[in-house]
């Protein structure tokens, strides 16, 4: 039987004309509006039983025992898991390093780590089960800084490490380190009129998806299992599941679920294995679905940083050169750390020309809660420290902040610390024009005839202001993003497409294993083969590991890279469908020989615009499929030593201009607009580029003003796994977000496209900070800024 | 325990219902209908927004058994819901009220009310899952309040979180859904 | 657990008394979010939203008898001129959602500091109607908040109604969150002017153990508006005074250093509530002179 709220494939009729370059709407969007599009939780399977996880409730333990046997004696309980029930000598998983426990073996390393899994009937016996499970723990000290990692008796968060970065670190506790090194700080600098320092810190978010992750396992009659599951890359969850069962990759079976966000926190595995296990123990369906709470345990953050920059500058505005140290918190796992520290090192200098670098990012193990992937990688820190050193230096240099950035812009050929050049277009001081010159919003909104409109003011509801202390301020930054995976990955991407006559119209199928996760590329990827193969009904397969991998959905890439297989596809098949043309009809007519030849309409057309036959003529009793993977151009691995290398694939550019108004006596923030220009290359769907950017930019906004998982210092505890104290952005708190999009074609990416989703999530978060630095005066070099940073109350009384 | 209660206009019975089960699981595990999302269980999101008695609430925070003998409107009963309520007013010029031939695979040509037509052409659903709880509140606002301001929008939307959009576009539906349901009145 | 469904009052009297240990709920705003994550496994749950009369309120004379189940935003909707402080806290509440079911009742039940409620209701005056098989008995706000999270309810009492004075002037709320809507208050501050007995109250939310008033404060505000002639002249009140007013206030409180904030912090954002508080309360109270004299 199958499991109820599998996804069909999703068709748009004949209504649907749009190819690329059109704001087609959403395939999904009416299943998704009547509550029947089915999420990974709303799953369920006949007698299917319930999966709970034990964390850990210490953050660095030795574990002196569990005893299991009360849970097990609970009626309607059906399986109880300790790391001693694993199937195989594969124990551990890691999406480059295979680091991370299925289950505590002998230690939990942070807070919330599982260590037991239990099925029962109902989820309430499988609470009540997971609570008689005994854990005696024998506490470690823990790491939770620098000092902490390095100190000369540090405990090793992970002990005899074999991993292929162990090598080159200059500490067990340092998971990786990347310097990069570019013509001689030592001499530049020596030609600075003014040199700025700061000392940054930003502190950890969280990706904050609103549909926890969840899934249902199946066990399947020939000792396999079906997984539905809300993931961002199902093959690589794939690679790391099947070993851990003992599983062959083919008896593990992957069916992509409806995804309630990502933005990087589904890159890891999360309840995947755990399900699979129960399910396999028990012969049942098991389905897990975290709460809230486990959420915020069950998935990576995006690391908090301590950056430390020097920039120098000559007394006409030129950048001299740039010294960073950026520290980044990876937690207790590796996740996706090394990767993150190739960003935050080849991206430390921002859009702009520095010549003389010198460069240092690392991560830490430690006990806090492990830190990954989240839109921006590692990028987003750095951002949000050197955009401060740029007004810094322009406000020292008496300049203006936007003016002494566009001096320095980086442009096309300009060659980036890594020794790469920048080879397609790199239009910052365009898009800081452009963000510049849209019309302000007018003052004082919030005055009206019948007094102050709280709900516009600095407090909102709470009434907290009718204008008294509140001051505006305007604040600029800008940002680089690498679009696709770096450092020599091999990033690819898998499609198929069929093209057949179904009741006597064309049709085009496109079956690939990318992740819907919402941005809407099912709607992009069918209006590519509307425009490549001339039809108007295309079907969208759901997402499954019966083809090829089509790669993470991140790091801005399914566009471009899945985008681009399926463009590959197409072509291919549009080859196939001509000869079968040529084969039937070519002596009807001399330009099936001589013509360069399209589909346009459901028909082969030449590139005169003459038709030569319909579709469903040509391929009356026949159909095409061809399944191609496709690659972007290769990339380089960064030298251990000195970060050179071709790295990236491609780049992408934001900038943004916020309006603030802060009540300067009680710190509250409104952002009252938060302008973007963006270069998309090719706008694909119009539309979707604008909910990219929009969304984007308003989780950069709550990294400024709300955001951060609090981590205890003393304990490495999480301090606030809720949505009551880790506060994302309301309706109430988000500004209109004009945005001018831009669009320069990239000669090297399909349509010339740019990967959009990231980057406007990195200077979103600095223009906010800079604006509130110009209403108040005051530095402030952590994000997200808090009330009593802004009223100088950050100490403790007594 | 049982409980009875009406869920968009049908009488609906669950069983063997945990006395500390909520309105939302009884919604999602028990009557089949999934449409009201699960996303903080704490009141913090709106995702789980349903009608009681026709004003909208968390059902996350409402026990099972306080719904005993009460009326509910979940996302999936939005359509009809809005529909006798235009059919109340003699405004039957909805765009989307005609229901055309339902495409099982994408749900196309199903009825819809006119605030979910207005997302889907607004851009204002991604991944989709604040989406149910939004169109509940919004269209109980757009019944209160037919021309909302913007500031009015913002006020009543203020319990449902969204992570993808920016809210900008559920701003532009609502406003849609506004100027649609002032021409068609 | 027990799941009862009193269908009045006296039902829901006597099945308390039967089992003290009974958690009422009514918006289930607090006891819904810890039963669904695993904090709280009352032996019985009782549902009061089948008690009608605990969703009526009255308008009296002198006070308002508010039913421990109207909803917040039937108060910010109907008692705007009767109760404006709490109808301003009322707003201020949580979420729409929320503020359609939940009532005073639940603040006050779960009487944490950070209720949105008590402030608003030490400002004004109030009594809090409680009863048991035993008897009916009004507690005093002032005497309600018994600790972190307690309250004056015996085991077996149930709360009723909350009596709240009748404004005789005009009352502002105002409280502190880290975002423009839905949040917990990291502080808040109500202030009534009481013209008719030439006394000001205040209430102060999130800043100590439980709610408070700042008594030191207000003893000071009424001697100094007495000494000035002010409720007579209708004079600004005095910038000096007003920091004095708002620098009691700050000494009345007892904060703690939490997640949402600092105890310095809360200390400093009471100070500033209190003098805008005033301020907006105080010309309100002028504009409501020179109207009435003006009518005269």
């Amino acid at each position: 039987m199958a499991a109820n709220g599998a996804p069909t494939k999703i068709t748009q009729g004949s209504q649907t004309k749009g190819g690329i370059g059109e704001s087609t709407l959403r395939p999904d969007g009416t299943l998704k509006v009547t509550g029947e599009f089915a999420y990974s939780s709303d799953m369920w399977h006949e007698d299917m039983l319930w999966g709970q996880i034990l964390r850990s409730t210490v953050a660095h333990a030795q574990i002196v025992s569990i005893d299991t046997s009360e849970a097990l004696a609970l009626p309607g309980v059906h399986a109880v898991l300790t790391y001693d029930d694993l199937p195989t000598d594969v124990k551990h998983y890691g999406l480059e390093i295979r680091d991370t426990p299925v289950l505590a073996h002998g230690k939990v390393r942070h807070h919330g780590e599982p260590v037991a899994i239990v099925a029962a009937d109902h989820p309430e016996t499988a609470r009540r089960a997971a609570a008689k499970i005994k854990v005696d723990y024998r506490e470690l000290p823990v790491i939770t800084d620098e000092a902490s990692a390095t100190a000369p008796d540090a405990v090793l968060v992970h002990e005899n490490r074999e991993d292929h970065h162990a090598g080159h670190v200059p500490h067990p506790n340092i998971l990786h380190r990347q310097p990069i090194v570019r013509g001689d700080v030592a001499r530049a600098r020596a030609r600075a009129d003014v040199i700025v320092e700061g000392e940054y810190t930003f502190g950890m978010q969280d990706q904050a998806f609103l549909g926890p992750e969840s899934g249902l396992a199946v066990p399947e009659e020939d000792g396999g299992v079906h997984l539905y599951i809300a993931t961002q890359w199902l093959h690589s969850d794939l690679r790391q599941i099947a070993p851990v069962l003992g599983l062959p990759e083919d008896k593990v079976r992957m069916t992509l679920s409806g995804v309630g966000g990502a933005f990087g926190g589904r890159e890891d595995l999360s309840m995947q294995i755990h399900a699979c296990l129960l399910a396999l123990r028990t012969g049942k369906p098991v389905k897990i679905v975290y709460n809230r709470f486990e959420s915020f345990f069950g998935h990576v953050h995006r690391h908090p940083a301590k950056l430390h920059y020097e920039h120098g500058a000559t007394r006409d505005g030129k950048l001299t050169h740039m010294k960073c140290r950026i520290v980044l918190d990876g937690g207790a796992y590796a996740s996706a750390s090394p990767a993150v520290v190739g960003n935050a090192s080849s991206l430390s200098v921002g859009p702009y020309v520095i010549d003389d670098v010198d460069i240092e990012a690392l991560a830490l193990y430690t006990n806090n809660p492990p830190c990954g992937a989240m839109r921006g990688f590692g990028a987003v820190q750095a951002c949000f420290a050197y955009e401060a050193q740029m007004d810094k230096l322009a406000a020292r240099l008496g300049m203006d902040p936007v003016e002494f950035r566009q001096l320095n812009a980086m442009e096309q050929g300009t060659v980036m610390p890594t020794g790469q050049p920048v080879d397609s277009p790199a239009p910052v001081a365009e898009l800081l024009r452009r963000v510049k010159a849209m019309p302000m919003p007018p003052e004082r909104q919030w005055e009206s005839s019948e007094g102050a409109d709280v709900r516009q003011l600095p407090g909102g509801l709470s009434n907290t202001t009718h204008g008294e202390g509140v001051v505006r301020g305007v604040g600029y930054a800008v940002g680089i993003k690498n679009v696709g995976f770096s450092e020599g990955f091999d990033d690819y991407s898998t499609a198929r497409v069929r093209m057949e006559v179904v009741g006597g119209e064309p049709v085009v199928t496109v079956h690939t294993a990318m992740a819907e996760v919402g941005q809407g590329g099912v709607t992009v990827h069918a209006q590519i083969a509307r425009t490549e193969l001339g039809v108007t009904q295309v079907t969208i397969n759901p997402a499954d590991t019966r083809v090829g991998s089509a790669g993470s959905t991140s790091a801005s890439r399914q566009t471009y890279v899945t985008g681009g297989a399926i463009r590959h596809a197409c072509e291919l098949v549009r080859e196939k469908v001509l000869e079968i043309g040529r084969r039937k009809f070519g002596s009807h007519h001399p330009a099936w020989a001589t013509a360069e030849l399209l589909l346009e309409g459901g028909k082969v057309v030449t590139d005169g615009g003459e038709a030569l036959a319909d579709l469903a003529d040509v391929l009356e009793g026949e159909s095409v499929e061809v399944e191609e993977e496709w690659r972007h151009r290769p990339t380089e691995p960064f030298h251990p030593r000195t970060g050179q290398g071709n790295g990236h694939v491609q780049y992408s550019f934001a900038a943004h201009r916020a309006v603030v108004e802060v009540d300067t006596e009680l710190g509250l923030v409104k952002v009252i607009e938060l302008a973007c220009a963006q270069d998309v290359g090719k706008a694909l769907n119009p539309l979707s580029v604008l909910g990219q950017i929009q969304g984007g930019t308003t989780q950069g906004l709550g990294m400024a003003v709300m955001e951060e998982i609090v981590v205890d210092p003393k304990t490495a505890k999480v301090k606030n796994p809720s949505f009551t104290d880790y506060l994302i952005p309301t309706i109430l708190d988000t500004p209109t977000i004009p945005v001018d999009v831009l669009e320069l074609a990239d000669e090297h990416a399909p349509y010339g496209l740019r990967g959009v989703g990231e980057a406007p999530t990195l200077s979103s978060t600095p223009a906010v900070l800079a604006a509130i630095r110009d209403a108040t005066g005051l530095e402030l070099n952590r994000t997200p800024v808090r009330p009593e940073h802004l009223t100088g109350t950050r100490r403790s009384e007594g | 325990m049982r409980v009875n209660f009406t869920v968009n206009g049908r009488p609906q019975e669950a069983d063997d219902v945990w006395e500390g089960e909520s309105l939302l699981y009884v919604l999602r595990e028990r009557l089949g209908l999934p449409g009201s999302k699960n996303a903080c269980e704490q009141g913090e999101c709106g995702s789980c927004t349903v009608r009681l008695d026709g004003v909208p609430v968390c059902s996350c925070l409402v026990a099972a058994g306080q719904v005993e003998g009460r009326e509910v409107v979940t996302v999936e009963g939005l359509a009809d819901y809005a529909g006798q309520r235009s059919c109340g007013t003699g405004d039957r010029t909805s765009p989307s009220g005609t229901a055309r031939d339902t495409d099982s695979q994408t749900g196309e040509g199903t009825r819809l009310a006119p605030i979910q037509q207005a997302f889907i052409d607004a851009g204002a659903v991604q991944c989709g899952f604040c989406t149910p709880g939004l169109l509940v509140a919004a269209d109980e606002m757009l019944e209160r309040n037919p021309d909302p301001t913007d500031a009015d929008i913002r006020e009543a939307l203020s319990g449902n979180l969204c992570r993808c959009t920016g809210y900008e576009k559920i701003m532009d539906a609502v406003r849609l859904a506004a100027a649609r349901q002032s021409e068609g009145a | 657990m027990d799941f009862l469904r009193p269908a009045s009052w006296e039902e829901a009297l006597a099945a308390k008394a039967e089992h003290p240990t009974a958690v009422p709920i009514a918006g289930g705003t607090d006891v819904m979010v810890e039963i669904n994550f695993d904090h709280r496994r009352p032996e019985y749950l009782m549902d009061l939203n089948r008690v009608g009369d605990l969703f009526e309120w009255e308008v009296g004379a002198e006070s308002v008898r508010l039913g421990a189940s109207v909803p917040y935003t039937r108060i910010m909707e109907n008692l705007r001129a009767e109760l404006p402080g709490l109808a301003l806290a009322s707003h201020t509440v949580a979420s729409p959602q929320i503020r359609n079911r939940g009532g005073v009742g639940g603040n006050l039940g779960t009487a944490s500091p950070a209720g949105d409620a008590h402030p608003a209701l030490l400002a004004a005056g109030a009594e809090v109607e409680v009863e048991s098989v035993r008897g009916s008995r009004r507690i005093p706000i002032d005497e309600f908040y018994t600790g972190v999270k307690r309250n004056a309810l015996a085991a077996d009492e149930l709360i009723r109604a909350v009596h709240v004075r009748k404004a005789d002037g005009p009352q502002q709320f105002s409280k502190v969150g880290t975002r423009n809507a839905m949040v917990i208050a990291v502080c808040a501050f109500g202030l009534a002017l009481h013209p008719q007995t030439r006394t000001v109250r205040t209430g102060i939310g999130s800043a100590a153990p439980t709610p408070v008033r700042a008594k030191v404060a207000e003893e000071f505000l009424n001697a100094a508006l007495e000494e000035g002639g002010f409720w007579d002249n209708g004079k600004i009140v005095t910038p000096s005074v007003a920091q004095r007013f708002a620098d009691l206030c700050s000494a009345a409180c007892n904060p703690i250093d939490d997640v949402r904030g600092t105890a310095s912090y809360r200390r400093h954002a009471v100070g500033v509530m209190a003098r805008r508080t005033l301020t907006w309360t105080w010309e309100s109270y002028r504009g409501a002179r020179r109207i009435t004299e003006g009518a005269a």
